[in-house]
């Protein structure tokens, strides 16, 4: 008997069972060679298929991929006003990003059932203190699974947050970019973080600390026009799409095709924007082996990790920010 | 009387042209008593200027910002300045003429300026590539700022374009990290810096040249993440919504300047820059003079500072 015999048209049993007995998820189509890949064995390779596509992961994994002993504290983002502009397309703002959080609820659900060790998401950025190959290390990692790790309030100021503990904590600044560009829903809101994160990372700078940008698919828009492109060393997984403008706006306005890699990592080394192009699993001893070039060996280095202590104390906590609102004169 | 009206503005431009006519006809002394007749069609004119202008929807904005005789960073250069030294090129690749730029005199003082230019017919747009920047355009600005910050000198910056270029050479040559670069250059500046939005900030390519001490606005002008056609064919995906984009968007100078993205906002004679442009300049180059002299005494550091908690500011207060 072999499976075309034993092949059966589906009865009401089947058909009527939902998706939660046999999970769509079990199996992942490698985009990059069309092979089916068990999902336990990408999550040993760290969503790398064998054919070495580098698959999007949460800010989860990433924290479980970059600190040590995958252990982390994570920071608590400040809260930003919501739908500042009244914003409404097809659907209402509040409404779009009211859907995009029950999603990441739900992908936390199924990552971590008991969710521990915590992180702390706000909109599309997570963000953590822990040590990479013992150094102190703040990771931001922007969501793509958020409506596309779009660039907002709330991703900015996280971006701010983030920076400041990195300084407070005498911490390296690793940003984990993925994103289609501005949060359109917030105007002129949304690009005036392209300043502001630039703002940050002068901050960081200043201190003496490391930026490292970890370039991951896709990063475009607003983002790559602004903190993306400014680290101190700029690292990409293989095979990212990182533009300015996306393939699909150049080929409208010149009207023609464009080359196969265009606007890869690969492409983008060779023309000396990216520094470095790492397989995922070798990330980690990517920047591990640049903080130890960056960071001068301190005796702390080999301390644990301790409780987070309040990071940002230049921002007025939300509270107070909440009472000076209304108008100014 | 311009040369080219919009589609709202039929009506005006019909009163206009039949005060023009009747005009004409005075001149040659026929017909004794039309004076009167022109008056009120003169008063008639006025008031529907006024009242198309006083209401203008961001949309029908998004049209004056755009108007083919509206003025142009030229414009400004040749009223505002004297002895406009222009300094071209990036030191890299090439000359980008959508931003142009150099040291100027701006009342008695040395200064930098710099600007993206759009150009007037075809033969002059298409040199300065509609004002759409290439990364030697952005790299240009950076050289500019260094200079500036060498020698002491303010910066003032002239915000007029669609967006950066989206070109493959563009994108081969780091567009993404030119607009990046420029913005960090201007926003570590220890000069003081005015940038002044004449007709449109477009998005990264705009905000490259405009992370300054005080972001001023032409009354009609608009500044934007993203045209409101880019805006509609993303997000209602039909381009054809540009209007309601333009409208949702936020894009005006009385909304910005609530949502404390712009300092202040420099009115504009009725119908439109182009109706007037020296007055329209002469207004801006007010403006200019009084924000450089708020930022008079402050010291480098000051400086820096103020950029800082002005930017950080931005959406933690005044909010819903």
């Amino acid at each position: 008997m072999n499976w075309l015999t034993n092949f059966r048209t589906p009865g009401l049993k089947t058909f009527l069972s939902s998706k939660k007995d046999t999970p769509d998820n079990l199996w992942v189509k490698c985009p990059k060679s069309g092979e089916l890949v068990y999902r336990s064995d990408l999550e040993e390779s760290w969503y790398v298929t064998p054919a070495g596509a580098h698959l999007r992961i949460s800010p989860r994994r990433r924290f479980r991929l970059f600190f040590d002993n995958e252990r982390w504290e994570p920071l608590q983002l400040p809260p930003v006003p919501q739908d500042p502009l009244k914003f409404r397309d097809d659907k209402p703002y509040p409404s779009r990003l009211k859907a995009a959080k029950s999603k990441l609820a739900a992908r936390e659900k199924e990552e971590s059932p008991d969710a521990s060790p915590p992180i702390s998401q706000e909109d599309c950025m997570a963000a953590a203190f822990g040590r990479i190959k013992g150094k102190p290390a703040v990771v931001l990692v922007q969501d793509f699974a958020f409506m596309g790790g779009s660039l907002g309030m709330a991703a900015g100021e996280a971006f701010i947050a983030a920076a400041q503990l990195a300084v407070a904590r005498k911490a390296a600044f690793i940003v984990c970019t993925a994103s289609g560009g501005a949060r359109m829903q917030e105007g002129t809101l949304s690009l005036m973080q392209m300043p502001r994160t630039t703002l940050a990372i002068d901050e960081v700078r200043e201190a003496g600390l490391p930026y490292i940008v970890v370039l991951t698919d896709p990063t475009s828009g607003g983002v790559s026009a602004s903190y993306a492109m400014l680290g101190d060393v700029h690292i990409a997984e293989p095979g990212a799409m990182i533009a300015f403008s996306g393939p699909r706006v150049i080929e409208q306005t010149i009207r023609e095709k464009l080359p196969d890699g265009f606007q890869r990592s690969e492409f983008l080394r060779q023309k000396g924007q990216v520094d470095i192009v790492s397989d995922r699993r070798e990330l980690k001893a990517t920047v591990g082996c640049l903080l130890a070039h960056l960071m001068p060996k301190r005796a702390m280095d080999e301390t644990p990790i301790g409780p987070l202590k309040a990071p940002m104390a230049d921002v007025p906590a939300p509270e107070a920010r909440d009472k000076s609102k209304g108008k100014k004169a | 009387m311009p040369t080219t009206y919009l589609d709202f503005e039929k009506p005006i431009a019909e009163l206009e042209t039949k005060i023009a006519e009747l005009e004409a006809v005075s001149q040659q002394g026929e017909g004794p008593s039309i004076s009167d007749e022109l008056k009120k069609l003169k008063d008639k004119a006025a008031k529907q200027l006024k009242d198309t202008y006083s209401s203008l929807t961001p949309w029908r904005k998004t049209q004056v910002a755009r108007h083919p005789e509206r003025p142009h960073f030229s414009d400004y250069i040749e009223q505002l300045f004297d002895d406009f030294q222009e300094l071209a090129g990036d030191r890299v690749f090439g000359n980008d003429e959508a931003v142009i730029g150099g040291l100027a005199t701006f009342r008695g003082q040395s200064v930098v300026i710099m600007g993206h230019e759009k150009g007037r017919n075809t033969e002059s747009r298409l040199r300065h590539n509609f004002g759409m920047a290439h990364p030697e355009g952005y790299r240009k600005a950076v050289r500019l700022m260094d200079l500036a910050d060498k020698f002491k000198l303010p910066v003032l910056s002239f915000v007029d374009t669609a967006g950066a270029f989206p070109g493959k050479a563009g994108e081969e040559r780091g567009q993404a990290e030119a607009i990046a670069r420029s913005t960090e250059r201007c926003l570590t500046l220890t000069v003081p810096m005015v940038s002044l939005i004449i007709g449109e900030g477009g998005s990264g390519g705009a905000i490259a040249i405009a992370a300054a001490n005080r972001v001023l606005m032409m009354e009609h002008s608009i500044y934007s993440v993203i045209s409101p056609e880019g805006c509609a064919s993303i997000l209602y995906r039909d381009s054809a919504k540009a209007r309601d984009a333009a409208e949702a968007m936020k894009i005006t100078s009385e909304d910005l300047l609530k949502l404390k993205v712009v300092d202040d906002v420099v009115k504009e004679p009725m119908g439109g820059a182009h109706r007037d442009p020296q007055r329209a300049i002469s207004q801006a180059g007010k403006a200019i003079e009084k924000a450089l002299s708020e930022l008079a005494g402050l010291s480098p550091v000051e400086l820096k500072r103020q950029r800082r908690d002005r930017f950080y500011a931005i959406g933690r207060e005044g909010l819903n």
